[in-house]
């Protein structure tokens, strides 16, 4: 059986793929993982799975341009000229403000 | 995705997963390319396996342990990715002890002598992580990932072997002469390693991106690299016309490609004996593997 | 050298010999996956041979590797369950099992120690000894209905009982289940006697060291 492995390098950090090792059960599985993958103590530590419990999914298409999941969707550097303009000298510069609240 | 469209990503620096389409051609050249890398990380493990028995200090003893573990790592890491390409490791096995598939040239000669542990450790990884770190930039993703796992445990080696050689270069008489022996020994197979200087542009591994960098590219980079740190220890490197020219290109004697070709065709001083000796243990433990994988399979 | 210093030597050159023939897998083990696990395993008991070698060589005026390398070979004290030459795979996990197994009673006993120094190390080799022990037993398991591995089992067992001094041999026989050997199957095994194949392995062992004497390596 194949076990990929994913390896966390200090606590905190996400789990990131390894590679995999080729073991009968799930207890050789963590036993060869934890040396092949830790025996310098570079993990934290593994996230050790069966192949078939991993289900890899694809194809993302953008297809009708849906900019509202990206940055590019909100161009806000215009909008912001304006709004400031719009806003004139009535409002507080930013200097001012913080001077003021300190 | 057509052969020709898929050229062109790949040459633009486009990358591969095992998942992918990829044409048939490509595929079987990553197979036997990446093959041939794990046979001799499993290869490489035998001419310094039986120094670890000889090693002569406990630090020396657990670093070179390390070092050959280290290397079957690899091959474990490297035939899995071959696995997924579609050959089984049983497959590669079977393909090397039987002398179907290949191994590098340094991996079929004798180690003599404790000057050698030093020499391979050193210059021998040397050239190799010269290889695998240009394999950083491989068109396909998976081999690609791995190599950074084994460039930095590689680095290990080059530390160890160069521990070695200072120590010895340091000592006696006697063991200064054993460093310079097996640097004689070693340098024409060092100088074969890269392989012959074809233009990258004619190496279909190349054309593919699995090799980003030709053989003489790998050679010179050697050279630049190594050659200095073994000029000031005192050694001498055996080829009298061995000099960086004013355009800092580095000339040599021309390297022996017969005997390249001869060797990794199963020819080399050492080749038969280490494929028996492979063959025997893979046969008698044969009965772990059908016990053990048998009835997780 | 006194009670203790012996004591400490006796588990070193275990650990060291131990661990010198379970290297000898290193590179050509069954299985990729277990010739890097059990490398590990062969790397701690050299390991430990070294913290055990140093903390005896204070008491001795020594250093480590003189005590490992430049004794005589009657003058090792190691059980004749680790000398031997096991190059097969169900000898190598039967006494690889019944060592720790042995260890693991011993180190007990070891960590109870009025010696405070000593007691840490016990404890600390502990530790690692954890997955030599979960190795051990998951190999045990795969293994326990393949007559070879049960032969060796048998065969081992009256060594394996040798390693550890009488007081706690008892334990041994308890934890797995398994009647102690009498005096004339446990005659050969005891400390103090060796396998014919220690004066080989130490030949090899020092050969690069003998080389050159006096050197620095």
């Amino acid at each position: 059986m194949i076990f990929e492995v994913f390896r966390q390098e200090k606590k905190g950090a996400a789990f990131a793929h390894a590679g995999s090792v080729e073991a009968p059960d799930a207890t050789f599985a963590h036993a060869y993982a934890h040396e092949q993958y830790g025996r310098r103590q570079e993990s934290e530590a593994l996230w050790v799975v069966p192949r078939d419990a991993i289900h890899e999914v694809h194809d993302f298409h953008d297809e009708l341009h849906q900019t509202y999941h990206r940055v590019d969707g909100y161009p806000l550097k215009e909008k912001l000229r304006l709004a400031r303009e719009r806003a004139g000298g009535t409002a507080k510069s930013v200097d001012a403000l913080s001077a003021g609240g300190g | 995705m057509d052969e020709q469209r898929f050229l062109e990503y790949v040459q633009s620096g486009g990358q591969v997963e095992t998942t992918d389409r990829m044409p048939d051609d490509y595929r079987s050249k990553l197979v036997k390319f990446i093959e041939m890398h794990g046979n001799s990380e499993l290869m490489g493990v035998l001419p310094e396996r039986e120094w670890i028995l000889r090693a002569p200090t406990l630090q020396r003893k657990l670093a070179l342990t390390a070092k050959v573990q280290d290397e079957v790592g690899h091959s474990q890491l490297i035939y899995r990715v071959v696995e997924d390409l579609g050959k089984p490791r049983e497959q590669c096995l079977a393909d090397l002890i039987s002398g179907k598939s290949k191994f590098h040239n340094v991996f079929h000669y004798p180690t003599k002598t404790w000057g050698d542990v030093g020499v391979i450790a050193w210059l021998v990884d040397a050239a190799a992580i010269i290889s695998q770190k240009a394999l950083l930039k491989c068109s396909y993703a998976p081999y690609a990932r791995i190599m950074k796992k084994i460039c930095w445990e590689e680095s290990f080696h080059i530390l160890h072997g160069r521990d070695v050689v200072l120590t010895m270069m340091n000592g006696t008489d006697e063991q200064r002469e054993l460093v310079q022996e097996a640097l004689n020994r070693w340098w024409g197979p060092l100088m074969q390693f890269h392989g012959n200087p074809i233009s990258k542009e004619d190496d279909p591994m190349y054309i593919w991106r699995i090799k980003s960098q030709g053989n003489e590219e790998a050679r010179q980079q050697f050279l630049d690299g190594y050659v200095p740190q073994i000029w000031e220890l005192g050694l001498t490197v055996p080829d009298p016309k061995l000099r960086k020219s004013d355009d800092g290109v580095w000339e040599y004697s021309e390297p022996d490609w017969d005997e390249l070709k001869h060797v990794v065709t199963g020819h080399g001083p050492k080749t038969q004996e280490r494929l028996e000796f492979r063959r025997k243990f893979l046969e008698q433990e044969a009965w772990v593997r059908s016990v053990v994988l048998a009835e997780a399979a | 050298m006194s009670e203790k210093v012996q004591k400490i030597v006796e588990i070193a050159d275990d650990e060291l010999i131990l661990g010198w023939r379970d290297s000898e897998w290193t590179g050509i083990a069954p299985s990729l996956e277990e010739d890097v696990a059990f490398s590990s395993i062969a790397q701690n008991e050299i390991g430990h041979a070294r913290a055990l070698y140093e903390l005896a060589a204070r008491e001795l005026g020594t250093d480590a590797d003189t005590l490992a390398f430049d004794r005589d070979p009657g003058e090792y004290l190691s059980a004749p369950l680790v000398e031997e030459r096991r190059m097969d795979w169900a000898h190598t996990i039967a006494r690889h099992f019944l060592y720790e197994t042995a260890d693991e009673i011993r180190l007990a006993a070891l960590k109870d120690s009025d010696d405070a120094e000593v007691a840490g190390l016990a404890a600390k080799m502990d530790r690692e000894e954890q997955y030599h022990r979960l190795h051990a037993r998951m190999w045990r398991d795969r293994l326990q209905d393949e007559p070879r591995f049960v032969d060796a089992l048998e065969e081992l067992w009256p060594a394996a009982v040798a390693v550890l001094p009488e007081e706690l041999r008892p334990q041994m026989s308890e934890r797995l289940q398994l009647d102690l050997p009498s005096n004339s199957l446990l005659r050969g095994f005891e400390r103090g006697s060796h396998s014919e194949e220690l004066r080989p392995l130490l030949d090899e062992m020092t050969m690069v060291r003998r080389s050159v004497p006096g050197a620095t390596w």
